[in-house]
């Protein structure tokens, strides 16, 4: 149990020490002479960060350089480069790190008046007078961070690191300075919107909570943490990379509503927020900022977290809320709201991970700095999960308002091997994918929703030429079809039909009806489906439709993939002039259907090669291994 | 759904693991909601969720079998049959799925002669897919019990599978 004073006193340590990393100042800290922030989130760690963490650790002592700290930080968003490392005070960025490497990174820059090995570096960060700041790189420079602010900057397992940054300041200043209604006219007046998909004004559900159920013994505040949309990761690395800033967000939120109890509903297949969570947790309550009379004002707060176990439509509120009370998590009907009537039947209200990272930066901030960025009617920054076909796949938040141009070809460096950009898929299993024509959109709520696409949650998968929008469609409505719940006839029926047009025109067996009736069955399913899942499972067909309806139209009428995706439409063939009948296509091939013919084409010595389509099982390996460029598919 | 995995396999708790068990439940008892996190810490013990193991749970608890069953037939982690010594799971996400682990999945199916969601008969190898396991910029990405391996092609897989035989 700490004092707000004592609390107030750690802070100041704890700045004056993290000064070292931060780049606008020439000041330092004074307990280490160098800190070295290793990546910890699942993408480094996937890529080995532990081991480099560990032989980082030995060399050092092996050195005996105990003056320099070693900080395990949650995700810097550059995934694409992991493991990452950074080395403060001059911000030193070595990108792709190796175990192999460490020793030397130790005995040239670690130790004292050394120098960065500019060879391991990040090269964009590398220039002819040293090394520049990750910060004027493109991948961060167009960036604006509030939700992230402390992922990477701070050992999220370390309760003093996020006070340093201010961290429950925010809780003090309203417990003592605020009543709730003015908490929640702050929150109405900077204009945020709910982070996880639908977009609802944040303040505006709390007022609800609030006001709806005057004498309600108990209410609750949820925080969605069940990020389920395939390659969306936002939700994770904040809870990674800053656990104490959803707690705090929600402790502010129990203050608002007049609630005591919060619960966290996180996905299990996320251990590392799991145990990051707890830890940030028990610390919270070791200090007193979650427990009972917090910071002597008399306010109680406590949040227990709930692991979910792989059902998507647990995303949605109800069906949540379900799942936590220990059911199949279903969903139900509304009204009644949550707010009126949610968790254990009491008030509740279910807010989004990134919806909560922003909360204490707005108390301490000001609702009009908040509203100042952003467009129109979507304030402030979104992240985003950037995936797919991109150089720079990693995690970015940018001001709303900022264009998928940008995004793509600026932050996340443009397309590998020189593909030409084909769409972005946003939204996940509930959006659609922006086409090519739209790229300089400016991306808010409204505008997504415009062009038949949605925000969602934050995932933007980029696609190329490669990629076949009908097989893209089959397999979000794979996805949809595997995750309803069952409940309701339109979700549970309508997107198995779905799935199995969509199926039919990939093998080339449909007609130019069955399109037609795919897209009424798409209305009808968006119209009487019970929950989001099934209302909006139509979205990535009806989007591709209208985007990309001549792909479809190419499986149906010439049965043929444009992008070379659907194998049942796929032919290979041998280009008799370019083939010198070398064979060594035919060895590769696993079902002997490449053999030699009579033909020699003019120049060369042996006959050239042809494919038995009968035989052929279309798995491409002859391809790579034709030198020649003879073999194409089409 | 494959037969192998349908075979039912003989319950194999010990008195050790049963006593786990009862200790849980009786830590969670009294708390509103506790059947999720107990059935995910009986999963942790056993390794899956028999019917045996429903059943003590169901009389510790005072709920009813059917709502039991219902609930871990309805999660994609709770599993009424047991795994592979090496649990072999394909990330079909989005991210990982535009970038080719369909391919991996549907070669991994051919190597070891089993379809998702099914075991080898010498009970060595289970193979399943996941959704986003959040490794996007390691993308197509597998794993096997906790090891994670990124960036894959079809020709890496002979390879990795070599490692655990």
């Amino acid at each position: 149990m700490k004092s707000l004073d004592e609390i107030k006193v750690i802070r100041d340590e704890m700045a004056a020490e993290l000064l070292t990393r931060d780049e606008s100042t020439e000041a330092n800290g004074t307990k280490y002479r160098k800190h070295v922030l290793i990546c910890g989130g699942t993408g480094c760690t996937s890529s080995g960060s532990a081991a480099i963490e560990k032989a980082l650790a030995e060399e050092l002592a092996k050195n005996n350089l105990t003056d320099v700290q070693i900080v395990k930080t949650g995700c810097f968003g550059l995934c694409a480069l992991g493991p990452i490392m950074i080395v403060y005070p001059e911000g030193a960025f070595y990108s792709m790190v190796k175990s192999e490497d460490i020793a030397e990174i130790v005995s040239t820059h670690l130790v004292e008046g050394g120098q960065p090995v500019a060879r391991l570096l990040y090269q964009e960060t590398v220039t002819e007078d040293g090394i520049k700041s990750l910060n004027d790189t493109a991948f961060y420079s167009k960036q604006h961070r509030v939700a992230l602010r402390n992922c990477g900057a701070i050992n999220p397992e370390c309760i003093d690191e996020y006070i340093g940054k201010d961290g429950y300041q925010a809780l003090a200043k309203v417990l003592k300075e605020m009543t709730p209604e003015d908490v929640i006219q702050t929150i109405l007046d900077s204009g945020l919107r709910g982070r996880g998909g639908g977009g609802f004004p944040t303040g505006m559900k709390w007022k609800l909570a609030r006001n709806i159920v005057p004498d309600a013994d108990q209410k609750y505040v949820c925080c969605n943490a069940d990020e389920g949309d395939p390659g969306a990761f936002m939700d994770r690395s904040v809870l990674e990379g800053d656990p104490h800033v959803v707690l705090e967000a929600m402790a502010i939120a129990g203050y608002a509503i007049g609630a005591t109890q919060g619960y966290i509903y996180v996905r299990a297949e996320y251990p590392i927020a799991v145990d990051r969570l707890r830890i940030a947790i028990a610390q919270a309550r070791e200090y007193g900022v979650l427990g009972k009379n917090i910071f002597g004002t008399g306010f109680d707060f406590d949040i227990d977290l709930r692991l979910g176990a792989g059902a998507f439509v647990c995303g949605e509120e109800t069906a949540l809320m379900t799942s936590i009370e220990g059911n199949r998590g279903e969903p139900r009907p509304r009204p009644p709201f949550p707010a009126e009537k949610g968790l254990f039947g009491k008030p509740t209200i279910l807010n989004n991970v990134e919806t909560y990272a922003n909360i204490p930066q707005i108390i301490l901030n000001g609702a009009e700095w908040f509203a100042g960025m952003g467009t129109e009617k979507s304030k402030g920054t979104k992240v985003f999960a950037l995936g797919g076909k991109i150089n720079n796949t990693g995690l970015v938040e940018v001001p709303m308002g900022t264009t998928l141009r940008t995004v793509v070809e600026e932050i996340g460096g443009g397309i590998p091997n020189g593909k030409k950009f084909k769409a972005a898929q946003t939204g996940g299993p509930s959006g659609g994918c922006i086409a090519a024509d739209n790229i300089d959109i400016p991306i808010d709520y409204d505008n997504l929703i415009a062009i038949g696409s949605m925000m969602g949650s934050g995932g933007l998968i980029v696609m190329d030429e490669d990629n076949c929008m009908v097989d893209i469609a089959k397999f979000f409505l794979e996805f949809t079809v595997d995750e309803s719940c069952g409940k309701c006839t339109p979700c549970r029926i309508g997107t198995k039909r779905m799935y199995e047009m969509l199926d039919k025109i990939t093998k080339g067996q449909a007609t130019l009806e069955d399109i037609d009736k795919l897209e009424e069955l798409c209305y009808y399913i968006k119209a009487n489906s019970l929950c989001g899942l099934g209302q909006t499972a139509p979205n990535p067909v009806l989007s591709t439709l209208k985007n990309f309806r001549e792909e479809y139209i190419a499986h149906v009428v010439d049965k043929k993939c444009p992008a070379g995706v659907c194998k049942d439409l796929l032919q290979y063939s041998i280009d008799a002039e370019k083939c010198i009948g070398c064979g060594m296509c035919a060895r590769q091939c696993p079902a002997s259907a490449i053999s030699k013919t009579d033909y020699v084409a003019p120049g060369h010595k042996l006959p050239s090669l042809a494919i038995d389509t009968d035989k052929c099982v279309k798995c491409g390996a002859c391809m790579p291994t034709c030198k020649f460029k003879a073999i194409s598919k089409g | 759904m494959g037969a192998k995995t349908k075979k039912t396999v003989p319950f194999r708790g010990t008195p050790e693991q049963e006593a786990q068990l009862r200790a849980v439940i009786a830590e969670h008892k009294d708390e509103q909601g506790a059947l999720m996190p107990v059935l995910q810490k009986a999963q942790d013990i056993y390794g899956y969720l028999p019917i045996e193991v429903q059943k003590i749970i169901s009389d510790e608890m005072d709920i009813p079998m059917e709502k039991i069953y219902g609930v871990v037939t309805f999660y994609a982690q709770f599993s009424l049959f047991p795994k592979g010594k090496y649990n072999i799971s394909v990330c079909l996400g989005t991210a990982c799925y535009v970038k080719g682990s369909g391919d991996l999945y549907e070669k991994l199916k051919e190597i070891l002669g089993i379809d998702g969601g099914e075991c080898t008969e010498d009970g060595k190898f289970s193979l399943e897919a996941c959704r986003c396991i959040g490794a996007c910029g390691l993308a197509p990405v597998l794993t096997i019990n906790e090891d994670v391996y990124g960036r894959l092609g079809v020709d890496d897989l002979a390879d990795i599978l070599a490692k655990y035989e």
